[in-house]
């Protein structure tokens, strides 16, 4: 099967190129011949980028099908221009034994849309006390292994899990949490939750655990990736990390680039997120971070959850916003706000995040894996609960005007997503 | 952020859920409209026909007596129905969901749901859902707002003051954890109030009080210093020993109002509590039965406010 994606804007955040041409594909690969096609994808005008990695994106499955399917929510990645995602453990139950993640690749594959990387249990039912069987887990397919966002309050624990992972040279996956700070909180402890008396949340609740992690990297070597920063303090932190040569890299959530405190309005339980939305000043550091190249990566942090868990009193509502059908829209935005060039934009949901995965996606050149996405950057659509394809229809931009459209998601080779073809 | 949701389209009182956005006018109206229900309450006839067939529900999702009682006083001597609900007790232990349990009520012709929750919003969550005809009432949620009761220590700082434009009013204890503080606050920011203080430790003011428009105070003396009113808030028991305060006799020593410190007020400076009161804890009783305390006609007053927000709203 070859395919030939004609006459669009080629966009190749890992190697800055940026001009109008067309890419063919071979065998599941970018080809790097002109080949006779038997597919082809008219793309003038619209631009044509590797397909987008988000690092964490929640499935559902095994365990709450109610608020989502694999199937649901793999249909909602492609629509999305997503092509990889990893899948943070806090399933049910958690993605401890080898089986379950076994399982979870299988069901994936045979739905053969985006790829899926499972991100193991650090410790056994995210409970942090005993390690799971990290070996084992890896070669049942888990890349990274980390907590979600159960943060480990035992720091001996913390320490020898680093230690162990360090040892097989497998990456840890960390939100930087404190567990006992954060206990009871559900916002950002400042202004707003004080004004709608909301128990908080403090900004050292992050930087006490970053600093802890940090100084447990320079003891065990452990390769780091801190999940979902949301405070200036912590972007410094990390900026001072890297400075030091520390393996560490870091993301952040798409919505807190664009999202503060303020957004809570009323109590919109929409804008009830894991880390909370903190200030205008972290945003700001937040947005300025992913621009420099301190923060590696922006992800949808996808969330499905069904209306009625957030039907509720703010502190009560379940925490999460859906986001892989947004994550595109979004960054542009985020893109467009920081006058970037979109090689640069893009760069933080492709060849930064194909960085931080350990995979060859994320770019387009021969004998790379043909995982593409076509969209048009100016499209702009209505966020409503029925443009979105996820089960979860749970976001803070309900109503808002994004743009940012796709058209076509390629993933090795094969079109799994066709806006055009009554999809 | 979307509009108010307390206002209808002509910007009159649709639901009374906090008193922070509400316009000076509508509190002014609603004092106002509290004067004359006060001497109904004085009267050997009780009642006046205003909400003749009309419907309150009393929708108590945590347990409270006072406040349930003079919201079913109000009404009745208003010509309410009055329907008690307590929700800890029926059907939220069967998993009915809020929105569920407020349909359900709906569905018998409530005109007014006077709402407690233990959750902050709950009330703004109910709002959204019910019918236009349907007036909400927060009676109290979470830390956040508890705005009768801030309507009537107004009313009762308006009573002994007159003039809000000249006063010092301290608020002492437990803020972190107080709606009754939030409504104060919001309400004599409003009304004008040139000086409010809030007077606690640390552990109990929340982060950014100094946001809301208040001064901080850590040292009680420095803080009731000419006062021409000291407002005592409730310690829970809970919060008395753990990692916020290490006892309640310690919190008493620095805390707690007594004659001596009450002596560095205003010599007409009154004393009000929300209740029910801890002596001894946050207030020494020879304070709370004397000359200065203002308690009991507190409770007198909350009554007659009840009414007029009542009133208000269903007239809108």
């Amino acid at each position: 099967m070859k395919l030939l994606i004609k006459g669009g804007r080629v966009v190749d955040p890992a190697s800055g190129r940026d001009e109008v041409g067309d890419v063919f594909i071979s065998e599941g690969r970018i080809s790097g011949k002109r080949e006779k096609a038997d597919q082809t994808i008219e793309a003038k005008g619209l631009v044509v980028a590797p397909g987008l990695i988000d690092l964490a994106a929640r499935l559902r499955e095994p365990g709450y099908e109610y608020k989502a399917t694999l199937e649901s929510e793999m249909d909602a990645a492609v629509a999305g221009g997503v092509t990889s995602l990893a899948c943070p453990p806090d399933t049910d139950p958690p993605l401890d034994e080898p089986g379950l993640v076994d399982m979870l690749r299988r069901r994936a594959k045979v739905l053969s849309r985006a790829r899926v990387y499972p991100v193991g249990a650090l410790t056994v039912k995210l409970a942090g006390e005993r390690l799971t069987e990290m070996a084992e887990l890896a070669e049942a397919g888990c890349v990274a292994f980390s907590q979600a966002n159960a943060p480990l309050a035992d720091t001996q624990v913390l320490w020898r899990a680093m230690q162990y992972a360090g040892t097989f040279g497998f990456p840890v996956w960390l939100r930087a949490e404190d567990r006992w700070l954060s206990q009871g909180g559900v916002a950002h402890d400042g202004e707003v939750a004080t004004r709608l008396g909301l128990a908080g949340i403090p900004s050292f609740a992050e930087t006490i655990a970053l600093g802890t992690v940090l100084q447990l990297v320079r003891a065990t070597g452990a390769r780091l990736h801190f999940c979902r920063l949301s405070t200036a303090a912590g972007v410094e932190m990390i900026r001072a990390a890297k400075k030091e040569a520390l393996p560490v890299t870091c993301d952040v959530g798409i919505h807190h680039v664009h999202l503060s405190e303020m957004d809570l309005g009323y109590y919109d339980s929409h804008c009830r997120l894991e880390p909370p939305l903190r200030s205008q000043r972290d945003r700001e550091a937040l947005a300025a971070g992913l621009a420099d190249g301190t923060i590696d990566c922006a992800v949808s942090d996808h969330t499905p959850v069904d209306e009625d868990q957030k039907q509720m009193p703010f502190a009560e509502a379940e925490p999460g916003a859906t986001g892989l059908e947004l994550l595109l829209p979004l960054l542009l935005k985020w893109g467009a706000e920081r006058k970037l060039p979109l090689a640069k934009t893009l760069a933080r949901v492709t060849s930064d995040a194909a960085r931080v995965l350990g995979v060859a996606s994320g770019r387009i050149e021969a004998g790379a894996p043909a995982d593409l996405v076509v969209f048009d950057p100016e499209q702009s659509f209505r966020v409503t609960p029925e443009a979105l394809k996820s089960q979860g229809k749970n976001t803070p931009f309900l109503g808002y005007e994004l743009a940012g459209r796709v058209r076509a998601t390629i993933v090795a080779g094969s079109v799994v997503y066709d806006a055009s073809g009554g999809d | 952020m979307p509009g108010n949701p307390q206002l209808n389209a002509n910007g009159e009182l649709q639901h009374l859920l906090s008193i922070e956005g509400l316009p000076r006018e509508i509190l002014t109206q609603i004092l106002d409209t509290a004067e004359p229900f006060a001497d109904v309450t004085e009267r050997e006839v009780k009642k006046v026909p205003l909400m003749r067939g009309k419907s309150v529900f009393n929708l108590f999702f945590e347990a409270s007596t006072r406040t349930r009682t003079t919201f079913e006083i109000a009404a009745k001597r208003l010509s309410a129905d009055v329907i008690n609900l307590n929700v800890p007790v029926s059907s939220q232990t069967k998993g009915e969901s809020l929105l569920d349990t407020v349909a359900n009520l709906s569905a018998m012709q409530a005109d007014v749901f006077v709402v407690r929750h233990g959750s902050s919003g709950a009330p703004y969550l109910i709002a959204r859902h019910v019918k236009p005809h349907e007036h909400v009432i927060n009676a109290g949620d979470g830390r956040h707002a508890h705005p009768t009761q801030g309507l009537l220590d107004l009313y009762t700082i308006r009573h002994y003051k007159k003039d809000f434009a000249r006063l010092t009013v301290a608020i002492v204890g437990d803020v972190l954890h107080s709606r009754v503080a939030r409504s104060l606050i919001h309400g004599l920011t409003t009304l004008g109030v040139p000086e409010v203080r809030v007077i606690g430790p640390q552990t109990l003011l929340p982060a950014g009080v100094e946001s809301l428009g208040v001064r901080v105070f850590h040292d009680m003396r420095a803080g009731l210093r000419d006062c021409d009113v000291v407002v005592m808030l409730r310690l829970q028991n809970e919060r008395m020993n753990g990692a916020l305060l290490p006892s309640a006799q310690e919190f008493f020593k620095h805390y707690g109002l007594t004659a001596d410190k009450l002596a560095l007020a205003k010599p007409d400076a009154i004393v009000m509590h929300p209740g029910p009161m801890n002596r001894g804890v946050e207030i020494d009783s020879p304070v709370a039965d004397g000359p200065h305390s203002v308690i009991l006609p507190q409770v007198t007053f909350g009554i007659a406010i009840r009414m007029a927000v009542m009133s208000i709203v269903v007239g809108n």
